[in-house]
């Protein structure tokens, strides 16, 4: 077999790229969800959300390690593999990246520090202003790298000129670029679909508890604010979704094309595909069940003026339709889903019947895969949807690889990026299953050191404590109890 | 806004202070990994040495992030020959930076001993290669490496692993492991402490010796890399700084004074850099091909506008990086503690 500098490349994209979006959705919108907690906790002073925020706290530091670890390599990735396109796009986007880094990264790893590892140095209002400096520069982080890659869906206040190595863009106009034709509604849309992720993240993890009655109070808090934010966020998501839709109408009509599979224009309204199974050979989609007129309404407004099919774009420049069609409705479908769902569960706890019904709590504990995949189809289809282009318009995929390196090298990463990946993704399971076992800790009334920090000396009494009992030295309730019978003496 | 070719040197200057941040500040995290196995001995003694920069590593990287973001900005010339030219050791240096996050991260989660060895021997590797890599990277740079005319490597792999480059990366090495055990030496207590004290003096002989060598060989490999001091003989005051600063940590581990340790441990670092920085300037990537083309700061920046651009962007930037990297700092100063928090 011929090894393929161009497939293997991408191959190793896709991966990597999708591997590492397993993880900041999470941290978006748990970071969201523990900001909700503690702010509560600072406004009531009840001690089970400092317990909530400090769980979640943890199983968000595992994540938050695992979106690190996973996201250097995509801007080394850059570089190392699609040299020409960094050349090509490196005055516009890097600037961004280099937004990205400077605003966000600094912010969310610096507090990170002290949202995991600070909770006995510092008191609960610098701890909370931590928590909400991380939940933001990770919104920052997912803003930067947003603006950058709509520049590459929707290229905005740029011109190009002859750089030293061939044609290349240089910004003209900075806010152009940043607000290009599909910011906006691209990063609404994944910021929604982090938080719908957070929400149904926590969502499956109380319900667990729940259906196994442990933690109760824990556990129904935490289902009920999570619920909250996963109700408002599908909702809007569906909003935001159709707006996407009409921008991707405008800007990308090839995109939507392959997003409908509507193949020919025709005369008339175009009709929407609910489901279906494209076939590109045939140029048409099998087994459909579609709506006439419908694609013609939710664009035009309209049941009459036909969509550009993909028989208006030119043989070379058209996307696959098979894999755009089918990610971009898996999203679709799941985000009725999501509606649905957190509706139902509204009504329930509306009628306060909620955590009686067993079978609603164990679709909410495998309904945390759902976001999850519509997550990752969601950009499948934006991406996929892009091609033949890295920058749509301007620069094929094909023109972006890096000339110095060969399909060898690209096969021996992959491969080291298959294994590693494998294992650290097997590692994370069982890690975030051992801190889902072992649960919260049971929440304790009135902390006994009433917010002050604590010194440097008491907190090696901690240690000391916490060292005299191998294998226990994790219990919280334990150190506290330490801890007060130290401040009684 | 500035003359063009004047922020093509200010950006050459701001990419070389983020690197030279990243070593110092990941140097010591590096440095802690690959000391860990040999200072400390116990459970006990790996958890204290881990936690020492449990809290700070992440914010760390974010320092070879951040270099990364500003190359690709400033100069995408020099990014995209570099990055795809170092295909593989990049991407064992990727791997070695999981390796770490990971080592760290999970190590405390079983009790297994087993469980524990093996991250300890992952924690060491990975921050051992790492470092060596970077090493051998910045010895290609100095040496020059065959880049053709239109920036592309058109070499093989053996390229880039010149004695020279391998020199280089040993001495990395040895200055991270000096580097680390000063900061072990600084948050450690008792016995730890000691054995810390101990391979200091260690470390800091095999640093001297890589160093003398290093230097030694640069003269004879690159002569190319003494041309600026010979034209900006104000360049010479590096040197003697870097000398000063080298000196001085013996001195200040003689008398005890760890803090002042590690702060000239920091100053010889950033001397290096600097030295590093002034044996390439104007270029960035040297070649070695006759018909080929160095990349300079001139031939490999992006436009006026865009550094202008990322000028105001650093400057709003800088402020507050600054500030919140002392607040985490303060929060995290004294000797390691080990909590229920902890790795």
């Amino acid at each position: 077999m011929e090894l393929d500098v161009l497939l293997l490349s991408r191959l190793q994209f896709a991966f990597t790229i999708m591997f590492h979006y397993i993880f900041p959705p999470l941290s978006i919108g748990l970071g969201l969800l523990l900001v909700m907690m503690e702010g509560m906790f600072l406004k009531t002073r009840d001690p089970q959300y400092e317990a909530m925020a400090r769980f979640w706290t943890r199983v968000f530091a595992v994540n938050f390690a695992m979106g690190v670890a996973s996201g250097i390599v995509m801007e080394f990735e850059f570089g190392t593999n699609w040299a020409a396109y960094s050349r090509y796009v490196g005055d516009v986007f890097g600037s961004a990246l280099a937004a990205e880094g400077l605003f966000a990264f600094f912010l969310e790893s610096g507090f990170l520090a002290v949202l995991v590892f600070g909770w006995d140095r510092v008191g609960p209002k610098m701890h909370f202003f931590s928590t909400l400096m991380v939940s933001l520069g990770s919104i920052f982080s997912s803003v930067w790298i947003i603006i950058a890659n709509s520049w590459q869906q929707t290229p905005a206040g740029y011109h190009i000129v002859n750089g030293p190595n061939g044609p290349r863009a240089e910004i003209l106009d900075f806010w152009a670029m940043v607000f290009n034709p599909s910011t906006v509604d691209r990063l609404t849309h994944t910021l929604l679909g982090a938080f719908i992720l957070g929400a149904f993240f926590v969502m499956s993890i109380s319900a667990y508890y729940i259906i196994k009655e442990r933690h109760l109070d824990f556990a129904k808090r935490s289902f009920k604010i999570a619920l909250a934010l996963g109700t408002t966020s599908s909702l809007l998501i569906a909003v935001s979704g159709h707006s996407n839709a009409n921008m991707v109408a405008e800007n990308q009509p090839a995109k939507l094309a392959a997003f409908e599979g509507h193949f020919h224009t025709g005369e008339g309204g175009s009709p929407l595909y609910i489901i279906g199974w494209p076939d590109e050979e045939a140029q048409e989609v099998r087994y459909g069940v579609a709506i006439p007129g419908m694609l013609s309404f939710l664009v035009h407004g309209d049941f009459e003026t036909p969509i550009k099919g993909l028989d208006q774009i030119p043989d070379e420049d058209e996307p696959p339709v098979f894999l755009p069609f089918m990610t971009y409705h898996v999203m679709i479908a799941l985000g009725m889903f999501f509606i649905g769902l957190t509706l139902l569960s509204c009504f329930f706890l509306w009628r306060g019947t909620l955590f009686e019904k067993r079978w609603l709590l164990w679709a909410h504990v495998f309904a945390v895969v759902g976001p999850y995949i519509a997550n990752q189809a969601g950009w499948v289809s934006a991406e996929v949807g892009r091609q033949p282009f890295i920058v749509y318009g301007h620069l094929r995929t094909s023109d972006g690889l890096s000339e110095a390196v060969v399909a060898e090298h690209v096969l021996t990463s992959i491969i080291m990026f298959g294994l590693i990946y494998a294992m650290l993704f097997a590692v994370w399971v069982w890690v975030l299953n051992h801190k889902i076992q072992h649960g919260p800790e049971p929440a304790v009334s009135a902390a006994p050191h009433g917010g002050a920090p604590i010194s440097g000396g008491k907190d090696l009494l901690v240690a000391t404590a916490d060292l005299t009992r191998p294998g226990k030295g994790h219990s919280l309730s334990g150190i506290r109890d330490e801890d007060a019978t130290r401040e009684e003496e | 806004m500035m003359e063009f070719e004047t922020l093509q040197i200010f950006w050459f200057v701001t990419v070389g202070f983020f690197l030279a941040g990243y070593a110092i500040l990941d140097g010591f995290d590096l440095g802690v990994g690959i000391m860990h196995l040999l200072v400390a001995k116990t459970d006990h003694e790996r958890r204290i040495t881990m936690n020492s920069i449990g809290p700070l590593w992440d914010g760390n990287e974010v320092w070879l992030v951040v270099f990364g973001g500003a190359l690709f900005a400033a100069f995408p010339e020099a990014y995209a020959t570099a990055f795809s030219m170092f295909y593989l050791p990049l991407h064992l240096v990727l791997f070695g930076l999981i390796f770490r996050a990971v080592s760290l991260e999970f190590r405390s989660k079983s009790d297994n001993p087993l469980w524990r060895k093996a991250w300890d021997v992952g924690f060491f590797m990975a921050s051992t290669v790492t470092t060596f890599i970077f090493g051998v990277a910045v010895g290609g740079s100095i040496q020059g490496l065959p880049i053709d005319e239109r920036f592309i490597f058109r070499g093989e792999l053996l390229d880039l692993l010149q004695p020279y480059g391998l020199m280089v990366g040993t001495m990395a090495v040895a200055t991270f492991a000096m580097h680390g055990t000063i900061y072990l030496y600084l948050k450690t207590e008792g016995e730890l402490q000691e054995r810390a004290h101990h391979w200091m003096w260690r470390t800091f002989g095999f640093f001297l010796v890589a160093y003398l060598l290093t230097t030694i060989a640069t003269f004879q490999v690159a002569p190319h890399a003494t041309q600026n001091f010979k034209e900006y003989p104000i360049a010479w005051v590096i040197v003697l700084l870097n000398v000063l600063a080298i000196a001085n940590i013996p001195r200040a581990i003689h008398l005890g004074r760890p803090g002042y340790a590690f702060l000239s441990s920091c100053c010889t670092i950033a001397a290096l850099a600097t030295l590093f920085g002034a044996a390439l300037f104007p270029n960035l990537i040297l070649t070695t091909l006759a018909d080929g083309k160095s990349l300079t700061i001139y031939n490999a920046s992006s436009s006026h506008g865009t550094l202008h651009l990322m000028q105001i962007i650093a400057f709003i930037g800088a402020p507050l990086v600054l500030t919140y990297t002392c607040i985490i700092y303060w929060v995290f100063r004294g000797k390691v503690e080990l909590g229920h928090n902890s790795y």
